[in-house]
């Protein structure tokens, strides 16, 4: 329980048996009473077993789905549990647990409350096409949420009832559809999103691609969900 | 005359071809339906390809064999995307079926794990 609400972590991993205990044990050391479920993204390591070790409920997926699926997995076990707020977090360590009370609060509200680095904490910085698509991101989203937005591709998300029992039906897996098509269905919808300021930690495991083809790539892509996104209905 | 009897040969081997899969339930009705139709169209044509000639002149066309390789390839673009349509929904399907296999997995897993520990408590 966080302010008398249940809440429910979701972490997807996806062969993450290196981080995800400690994970796990950081969530339920800052957040006692709070449940966590850790999605199995069809991992070939050990992540299941490490993770249902360390404490966490386990639901394994039997192949990769990708983020979003796993996530949709999570939202809808968050709807069949009943829980009042579901929170995803990363599994590689970069979200601190430490800020959940911060976005739970935000809840009452906001019925999205994302946890965005750039805010003014933390020292994360990207450059070159991956700093434009999140220029380009952010300033669209931001207009259509009506809102600020400085982080759209934030893994560190939490919702309250009538966003998870949307998120539990639809829930797009493709490549960024997980955080920007997303964002832009729960604005249209007239659904409140906020973001907080949260400082990001080094990942405990694995590295994030620092080539200059990938982030051009990354920024087509970007582009190109963003678009159908909004010409979707 | 030898052309005549390579297309009409070449549709007469597909036709076979669909109606031997039909019978042995490798193909679904709905497709080889599909297939059948086209050959019923495809294979006169293939023994009199002169068929088509007035229909291509309406439509401006000069040959009526040109105007079938026009339409056979828009056709063909149509059952690309059909098929790729078709994808789509059966990875819609199938990622909802892991989705309740994974969370039929995870209420096993619990309920097990409580009556390991009722019986772990009671022993």
């Amino acid at each position: 329980m966080v302010n008398n609400k249940r809440v429910l972590i979701i972490i997807p991993a996806l062969n993450e048996a290196g981080s995800i205990a400690e994970v796990v044990g950081e969530v339920r050391g800052e957040l006692p009473g709070v449940d966590v479920l850790v999605v199995d993204d069809g991992s070939s390591d050990r992540t299941a077993a490490v993770a249902a070790a360390a404490g966490a409920r386990v639901a394994k997926l039997p192949y990769n789905l990708g983020v979003g699926g796993a996530m949709r997995l999570g939202y809808r076990f968050a709807r069949d549990h009943d829980y009042d707020v579901a929170i995803q977090i990363d599994a590689d360590g970069q979200h601190d647990p430490r800020y959940v009370p911060k976005l739970v609060d935000l809840l009452d509200d906001n019925d999205l409350v994302i946890g965005a680095r750039f805010a003014g904490e933390g020292d994360y910085q990207a450059r070159g096409p991956r700093r434009w698509a999140m220029v380009m991101l952010s300033a669209v989203l931001s207009r259509v949420a009506r809102t600020k937005l400085t982080d759209t591709t934030s893994g560190f998300r939490a919702a309250n009832r009538r966003v998870i029992e949307m998120f539990a039906g639809w829930y797009p897996v493709e490549y960024l559809g997980d955080t920007v098509e997303t964002l832009v269905h729960t604005a249209r919808r007239g659904y409140r999103i906020r973001q907080v300021p949260v400082a990001m930690r080094k990942r405990m495991a694995g590295t994030p691609s620092h080539s200059p083809v990938k982030a051009m790539i990354y920024l087509g892509r970007a582009f190109a969900v963003l678009t159908l996104a909004l010409i979707r209905r | 005359m030898k052309l005549t009897l390579v297309t009409g040969l070449t549709g007469l081997v597909l036709l076979v071809t669909i109606i031997e899969l039909l019978r042995r339930r490798q193909l679904r009705e709905k497709y080889g339906m599909l297939w059948l139709a086209v050959l019923l169209i495809v294979i006169p044509l293939s023994l009199f390809p002169r068929l088509l000639d007035n229909v291509a002149g309406f439509f401006g066309v000069v040959s009526g064999v040109s105007l079938v390789l026009f339409l056979g390839i828009v056709f063909l673009l149509l059952v690309c995307v059909h098929l790729s349509w078709e994808v789509s929904a059966l990875e819609e399907e199938t990622r909802t079926l892991a989705e309740d296999f994974a969370l039929l997995r995870a209420e096993i897993d619990a309920e097990r794990a409580a009556r390991d520990e009722l019986v772990s408590r009671d022993g």
